[in-house]
């Protein structure tokens, strides 16, 4: 199975595709564990990043001369690949920022549609970005926020959503994947649930798009965020889905320019989808990168990377609990990342020595300050994520390297 | 763009003998039975969070203590730092630069582990402000919320 899979996937022909994989870090040869924060960049993206400047940059959907139709061909290019990638139409999909301006745009927008007293539900296991929003706008618009626990296991308690929802909710919005626990939400079964309430649902998909193929259709979402940097794209560009009649009905988050179809001094009608929802000039050169990313990801294929990033982290997790003083957050359905604590190790003590040893792994609350301190009861976690691009290899010396932290520490 | 030199400022360097010391066996850790001013600070990048209380006679700190849960360096830090203070005039805290911190530690300090080290300080220095009576303690320590 191992071998067979390993000549299938050329995980060794892939790292070429990425320059920094040929860095040392501390004298040691990088290993890049840090990949659910941002994963790095294939040359293809990288070159179409300095293409673009080079030979197409204008300003889009305005002027005649060539180049401003050539940067709008490509801008809209990289949205239609963007929604074939998730099966989604071109109207319902808007570039951000990132996942959590995605988020923000759908709190800010939305609440226009609520009333006093109506109710929100997220889960134990948000990100920040899928939290504070709404638990600011609660605050000042007076809705109640509701949270839906996860058990010990770290999975969600589908029925304590059920109990939760009630006529007054009109959104849900959770994780898909937690970028603490790695737990895979089982979002077509919450669409059902929540749609039956008559509720919106939103989905953070920043750490699910990366390692699963995303079908918006199929799983039936209302609205759907990610981060193109979380797969291999460019920062400063993001997603946003949202179906077609969803969107019509609401009001633009950002005025601006390229959002308007006509402006008087008393009044502006609004642009069609999804330019609606895109005030200002948006990151055209990140967006035609992204477009390169998924090109590249395509080319691999989504099920070959999940099924490669399966047998990675079932590796690494076999490989974590043969250590006694390691103990792992998280359920067995997980996706390609484990978050642990050595012995009473400070994360930020471990995360240093592997820094020595050229090992990039993250230590501290993940952005999910609530979750680790209040649910884990810890003050911070170290956390391994994997890519495509990382190796069995590179695991085993990881964990020679937790060693050295040992060593260090006369554990 | 600047170039960045790939330096081994970090890693185990940090991690000498007198350090792991202070962090497996802090000095002054605990708690006071009786103290004039305590405070506690937390730093959200890494989740430490330290809490010092002070008994002040006479102008001059009786006894310190700190307890909460760090890395080495914030520990290390707490514990080398206090051992200092104990006797000494409560003014003197105010004239504590960071630098004397990164010389009691005599380590190199990297920029993301800065944090780390200069927390303890923060902490007496506002537990200062607080004992004077220059600012109110904010009630809600909930940071994160």
């Amino acid at each position: 199975m191992e071998i067979s899979l390993t000549k299938q996937f050329n995980v060794e022909k892939i790292r070429k595709d990425f320059p920094i994989l040929a860095r040392t870090v501390n004298n040691k040869p990088l290993i890049y564990f840090d990949n659910s924060a941002t994963t790095q960049k294939p040359k293809i993206v990288i070159e179409t990043l300095n293409k673009f400047f080079e030979t197409h940059n204008a300003n889009i959907h305005r002027g005649i001369h060539k180049l401003a139709e050539e940067s709008t061909l490509l801008y809209e290019e990289a949205h239609k690949k963007v929604s074939d990638f998730i099966n989604a139409e071109f109207e319902e999909v808007i570039f951000t920022k990132n996942t959590t301006e995605s988020l923000n745009l759908l709190a800010y927008s939305l609440f226009n549609n609520l009333k006093e007293n109506d109710e929100i539900i997220v889960s134990q296991m948000e990100h920040h970005s899928n939290f504070v929003p709404w638990q600011q706008l609660a605050k000042s618009k007076n809705f109640k926020l509701n949270f839906v626990k996860i058990d010990k296991e770290g999975n969600l308690d589908l029925d304590h959503l059920k109990q939760l929802l009630n006529k007054k909710t009109k959104i849900v919005s959770l994780v898909h994947i937690s970028n603490v626990l790695g737990t895979i939400n089982p979002v077509k079964e919450i669409a059902k649930i929540v749609h039956e309430n008559n509720s919106l649902l939103i989905v953070d998909a920043a750490q699910s798009v990366p390692h699963m193929k995303i079908d918006v259709k199929d799983l039936d979402v209302d609205f759907l965020a990610f981060s193109g940097h979380k797969i291999y794209g460019p920062t400063g560009i993001g997603v946003l889905y949202g179906k077609k009649h969803l969107l019509k009905n609401m009001a633009p988050f950002l005025y601006g320019g390229d959002m308007i179809r006509e402006v008087t001094f008393e009044y502006t009608n609004f642009n069609q989808l999804p330019w609606k929802f895109e005030a200002g000039t948006p990151q055209i050169a990140e967006a035609v990168a992204l477009g390169s990313a998924i090109d590249y990801l395509n080319e691999i294929g989504p099920e070959r990377i999940e099924e490669y990033e399966k047998y990675l982290t079932n590796y690494l997790y076999k490989k974590l609990s043969e250590q006694k003083d390691v103990k792992i957050y998280g359920s067995k359905n997980r996706s390609s990342l484990i978050s642990f604590n050595i012995s009473d190790l400070h994360p930020h003590d471990v995360a240093s020595i592997l820094d020595s040893e050229g090992i990039a792994i993250r230590a501290g609350h993940m952005c999910a300050m609530p979750l680790v301190r209040e649910v884990l009861k810890e003050p911070a976690v170290c956390r391994v994520s994997l890519s495509f691009y990382n190796t069995k290899e590179e695991i085993d010396k990881f964990i020679l390297a937790l060693d050295k932290v040992r060593r260090t520490f006369k554990k | 763009m600047t170039e960045i030199i790939d330096r081994n400022y970090a890693g185990e360097g940090i991690y000498r003998e007198n350090i792991i010391d202070h962090y497996t066996h802090p000095r002054n850790f605990g708690k006071l039975e009786k103290f004039d001013v305590q405070h506690r600070e937390f730093n959200p990048l890494c989740g430490d969070e330290t809490t010092i209380e002070i008994k002040v006679e006479n102008n001059i700190i009786k006894d310190i203590k700190f307890h909460g849960k760090g890395c080495a360096i914030s520990m290390a830090a707490a514990s080398m730092l206090l051992s200092e203070l104990k006797g000494k005039p409560i003014e003197n805290i105010k004239n504590i630069s960071k630098e004397h911190v990164f010389d009691l530690l005599s380590i190199s300090i990297s920029p993301v582990r800065v944090k780390c080290a200069l927390l303890c300080l923060e902490t007496v220095r506002t537990a200062v402000k607080i004992y004077e009576g220059g600012i109110v303690e904010k009630v809600d320590k909930k940071v994160y919320m």
